[in-house]
């Protein structure tokens, strides 16, 4: 499992899986199609804030910041969870520990590899939406703008590396799809997916900064539409590269020890 | 009669089938309980700086949740599992069963399966419902009960037809397992009182896809609000939306041509 074997056949892993996401492009569209929690939620927002606006957001900033959370949420989607649980299931987690490539970096490519897809089908909308109705509060600064492309990314990164924890635990407990459930609900309310962290009392906004799952969707939605300076800004990518680094580590960690107790039954 | 006896033992598998899995229907039912939080904390949120929300309380809004909660319970419960095992025996051609048996095919195939942990979701719906009375300070009228319960009636016959007439796309696309979640996420629309909508939206959510009808008109009716105009409405809806489905159904149902067997 060398470094350069990996970087040898990471291009290959790629192509593989930007040709699979163009196999099933009908389903992927349908997938898109069935993300709608950013709208119902700006429907209700929306109104709310037309009638007085909700902490600092008002009817404008509203639309921008659920129309952000509809494209970062479509940029930064993992479901690796759900792939790991089905190869352990179905035992085919063993050939994937023959090829010379580490597991968990071939389910990361693939990940990846349908990102381009998935943003074909939905950031033309999405992009044009935003800059016909919140033009205005969009960030101007190209510096957050930068960081914004950083924080996507980690932003990418901790949910996938979430995920593969989850995936890992159902190495030591069958199947651990109930507690990808558990976590989704945490993150639906954590990560300002439904609620925008700022508008949340003051002590649940200090339980969510110290959280990962703000670091998913909100702190990227809140660098587009421009709520933080650029100093405040760096310190929060601070944060998020500090979790980044710890679910690498703790991720590592617990799949190499379930891989010990994995039985590859079935495959 | 021999409908009923049928129903019943299909009811009785689906429970014993679950029943296997002691431990996970409970922790299935604790899971889905603390869903409901998704509705509910961007209200509390809402709430927390004003008293209404276009015109409504937040008590009076709960309600709309409380019987959106109930109806997710339905639809996930009694209708999804059911249904979807349709998209199943169309893709592998093992429909012919179930079209060779002396019963209803529609009939067959909607009780098929349930998912009993759901009923968890009654149990919170129905604590929400009490919270909310409590709040405002006053039980309903008996007669807003008995217009509520009607209103249940027809709000899931209405889901029901609805989701006949996705699945029956099943027999031209052949691959629709994730158009149910299509239906879930619209659905979702439903969590809020339907004057939250504006415009072209509150159109398609009133007479397209009538999420008003399913969640706003029952709650209404719990507080003694919905004349009978609208009630009659939703009743409407509920009929025409079955016959609509029914008649879909047998029009897919003519298309199949037994794929793989």
């Amino acid at each position: 499992m060398s470094l350069r074997a990996t970087l040898r056949a990471t291009p290959a892993l790629l192509r593989v899986g930007l040709v699979e996401s163009l196999a099933y492009r009908a389903e992927l569209l349908v997938w898109i199609l069935a993300t709608t929690m950013p709208l119902v939620m700006m429907a209700l927002f929306a109104t709310v804030a037309r009638e007085a606006p909700i902490g600092r957001y008002g009817e404008g900033e509203v639309i921008a910041y659920f129309l952000a959370t509809f494209l970062v949420r479509q940029l930064t989607g993992s479901w690796a969870a759900w792939e790991i649980n089905m190869d352990v299931k179905q035992g085919t987690l063993a050939t994937r520990l023959l090829r010379p490539i580490h597991p968990l970096w071939a389910y990361a490519c693939e990940g990846i590899a349908a990102l381009p897809l998935r943003l074909v089908l939905s950031a033309p909308l999405a992009i044009v939406a935003l800059i016909l109705t919140s033009r205005g509060h969009l960030a101007r600064d190209p510096v957050i703008w930068g960081m914004f492309a950083v924080a996507t990314l980690l932003a990418w990164a901790i949910t996938f590396l979430i995920n593969a924890a989850l995936g890992s635990l159902a190495l030591f407990v069958d199947s651990s799809l109930r507690w990808v459930d558990v976590y989704l609900l945490l993150f639906f309310v954590g990560s300002g997916y439904l609620v925008p962290v700022d508008v949340f009392p003051g002590w649940a906004r200090t339980v969510l900064d110290a959280l990962p799952f703000r670091y998913q969707i909100g702190f990227p939605v809140e660098l587009m539409v421009n709520v933080h300076d650029r100093a405040h800004a760096l310190a929060l990518l601070g944060r998020q590269l500090a979790w980044t680094l710890a679910l690498l580590g703790a991720t590592l960690a617990l799949f190499h020890r379930g891989l010990r107790r994995f039985g590859a039954f079935g495959g | 009669m021999r409908y009923l006896r049928l129903f019943l033992v299909q009811l009785r598998t689906s429970v014993l089938l679950t029943m296997q899995y002691r431990l996970d229907f409970f922790l299935e039912g604790m899971v889905e309980a603390i869903w409901t939080l998704t509705a509910v904390v961007p209200l509390l949120v809402v709430y927390r700086d004003r008293a209404t929300v276009v015109g409504w309380t937040l008590p009076e809004a709960m309600l709309v949740v409380a019987w959106f909660t109930l109806l997710q319970g339905v639809l996930e419960g009694a209708i999804n599992p059911s249904l979807s095992q349709v998209v199943e025996h169309v893709r592998k051609g093992t429909l012919d069963f179930l079209l060779l048996k002396p019963a209803d095919a529609q009939f067959l195939v909607s009780t098929a399966r349930f998912a009993p942990w759901k009923a968890t979701n009654v149990l919170v719906s129905a604590g929400m419902i009490a919270w909310a009375f409590v709040r405002i300070g006053h039980a309903p009228s008996a007669s807003a009960v008995l217009l509520a319960l009607l209103l249940l009636a027809t709000s899931c016959a209405t889901l029901y037809a609805f989701w006949i007439i996705t699945v029956s796309a099943a027999f031209v696309v052949v691959r629709v397992d994730n158009l149910t979640y299509l239906f879930s996420s619209v659905f979702d629309a439903a969590r809020w009182p339907s004057t939250v909508f504006r415009g072209a939206l509150r159109a398609v959510f009133t007479f397209v896809i009538p999420l008003a009808v399913l969640t706003t008109y029952p709650a209404e009716a719990l507080l003694g609000r919905l004349d009978a105009v609208r009630a009659l409405g939703a009743v409407m809806v509920a009929l025409v939306a079955l016959f609509i489905s029914r008649l879909v159904w047998t029009r897919a149902i003519a298309r199949y041509t037994s794929a793989s067997s």
